[in-house]
């Protein structure tokens, strides 16, 4: 799918996403269910307020972990977050 | 009673699942329910303050999933409060229910309580039917919850008991689940505990209605993708190895039945196993140390074919009370089982049933009546119980 980087995008309503400290990890939550997350992704997730912007995000990502080029890895982790419904764009 | 045993024994993972079966009251009367035969038994409810203990020490441990359920919750007027302080305490917040005893305004004050999930019932497809298994004039209400459970943008799960008497109309229920526009959808085969075991002969679906309802779920499976998720399962007798019962003994799931007693499932209670009460301990100590919880942990306790089994990681020789149920022992192996020396009682058992469907639908009769989930069936049930000890 093709993502526009000027969009503002929040975790959808029907989906939770919060660190869980015996995991030791950041997990989405949804009905009668639960996937941990990564250590990236849990970064990229938490980022996910419904007012930043995908490029904002990205670029907090590269200065916070002082890296450049990690466009393409969170674009791709992006397309599947949207996928499986947990993210979309705020209208 | 805590930390006796080698290391290895004492490694047990964190409850993940709290199941709080609120109540046992329900305004419905459904042949298939899950609760035990019991019901009439369990007169002395734990308090709001004994709830939300039960749900800071399960907290405290890592469980995430917290479920309301019952009986029916909405029974429950704390019902708000309880989901305030479980939401506060950071639990990921399920609502299982009829929807009977809810309105707008109920929905929209557990939505302000933080509620993140509801689970309605429905008991088949068409009105008539609806009402004769769930004993009650609720269908249209329910459908009217649905409708607003979903304007307040919750994600919503359908759950449908699947069982012979509505297993032809799965079209019907899906386009049904369709129209109200579930995130999920739970075509739940009943299985054959509590009050499902004593109607098992008129609601076992036959081989026939199952292959044909799994056609259909499948259609539409792929073409409710992306919008609908479908979860289909048939009921075990027809497999010929048991399912992991709860992911294993005492590993994820919790339940606390309304007078406070902690069982791993909620059908354990049925065992001739003494299982602790919250009101005598923590859920650390019953979860970590209670006898009844390291009862069938790890593969000590498996005998033949079980102890040799390769798969025995795999389904930890299925579901102990189905072990004892259908064999009086519950450390042997679920006879779901092909391995299992009982599994062909089970077949058996099932050809006998698919036998009496066939008259049925032969002479159009109904068959025996059905034993519908109510107190006065309980307290009738228990004194014969009683008579026969």
């Amino acid at each position: 799918m093709d993502i526009n980087k000027e969009n503002i995008i929040e975790v959808a309503p029907t989906f939770r996403v919060q660190w869980e400290e015996v995991q030791d990890c950041y997990v989405v939550l949804y009905p009668e269910g639960m996937v941990k997350l990564s250590q990236s992704a849990g970064e990229i997730m938490k980022r996910i307020d419904g007012q930043t912007t995908i490029e904002s995000i990205i670029k907090n990502l590269e200065t916070t972990f002082s890296e450049a080029n990690l466009e393409s890895d969170i674009i791709k982790f992006l397309e599947v977050a949207y996928d499986t419904g947990w993210i979309r764009n705020k209208k | 009673m805590t930390q006796v045993g080698s290391e290895t024994k004492n490694k047990v993972n964190p409850p993940l699942w709290l199941l709080a079966e609120l109540t046992y009251r329900c305004p419905l009367q459904c042949p298939y329910c899950s609760n035990p035969l019991e019901i009439s038994k369990y007169q002395n409810e734990l308090s709001t303050e004994d709830w939300v203990r039960v749900m800071q020490q399960a907290r405290k441990m890592g469980a995430t999933q917290l479920g309301f359920s019952g009986g029916e919750p909405l029974v429950r007027p704390d019902l708000e409060e309880l989901i305030q302080e479980a939401r506060g305490m950071g639990y990921y917040t399920n609502l299982i229910t009829s929807g009977v005893g809810m309105d707008e305004a109920r929905i929209k004050r557990f939505k302000d309580a933080g509620l993140d999930h509801i689970q309605i019932s429905f008991q088949a497809s068409d009105e008539e039917l609806n009402n004769f298994l769930g004993g009650t004039k609720t269908f249209q209400h329910k459908k009217e919850m649905a409708r607003i459970v979903k304007e307040y943008e919750y994600p919503m799960v359908l759950n449908i008991v699947i069982h012979r008497k509505n297993i032809d109309q799965i079209r019907d229920i899906l386009d049904m689940t369709v129209e109200l526009k579930a995130d999920y959808v739970e075509l739940a085969s009943t299985q054959y505990y509590g009050w499902s075991r004593i109607n098992v002969d008129q609601l076992l679906p036959t081989r026939e209605q199952l292959a044909r309802a799994e056609i259909i779920a499948k259609e539409y499976q792929e073409k409710m993708k992306g919008k609908s998720r479908i979860i289909y399962v048939i009921p075990d007798y027809f497999e010929k190895r048991p399912k992991p019962c709860m992911n294993g003994w005492g590993a994820i799931f919790l339940t606390i039945a309304p007078d406070g007693t902690a069982l791993p499932c909620h059908e354990a209670g049925q065992l001739p196993i003494e299982f602790p009460n919250v009101k005598d301990f923590s859920i650390s100590d019953i979860w970590n140390g209670s006898p009844g919880f390291n009862h069938f942990r790890g593969f000590e306790w498996m005998k033949e074919p079980c102890r040799s089994c390769p798969e025995k990681e795999k389904d930890f020789g299925g579901c102990r009370c189905q072990a004892f149920m259908m064999t009086g022992d519950a450390a042997n192996a679920d006879p779901v089982c092909d391995k299992s020396p009982y599994h062909q009682e089970l077949q058996d058992d099932v050809e006998r049933i698919a036998k009496l469907a066939e008259q049925e639908k032969e002479h159009k009769t109904e068959g025996k009546p059905l034993v519908f989930r109510n107190m006065k069936n309980s307290k009738k049930i228990v004194k014969e119980e009683a008579a026969d000890v």
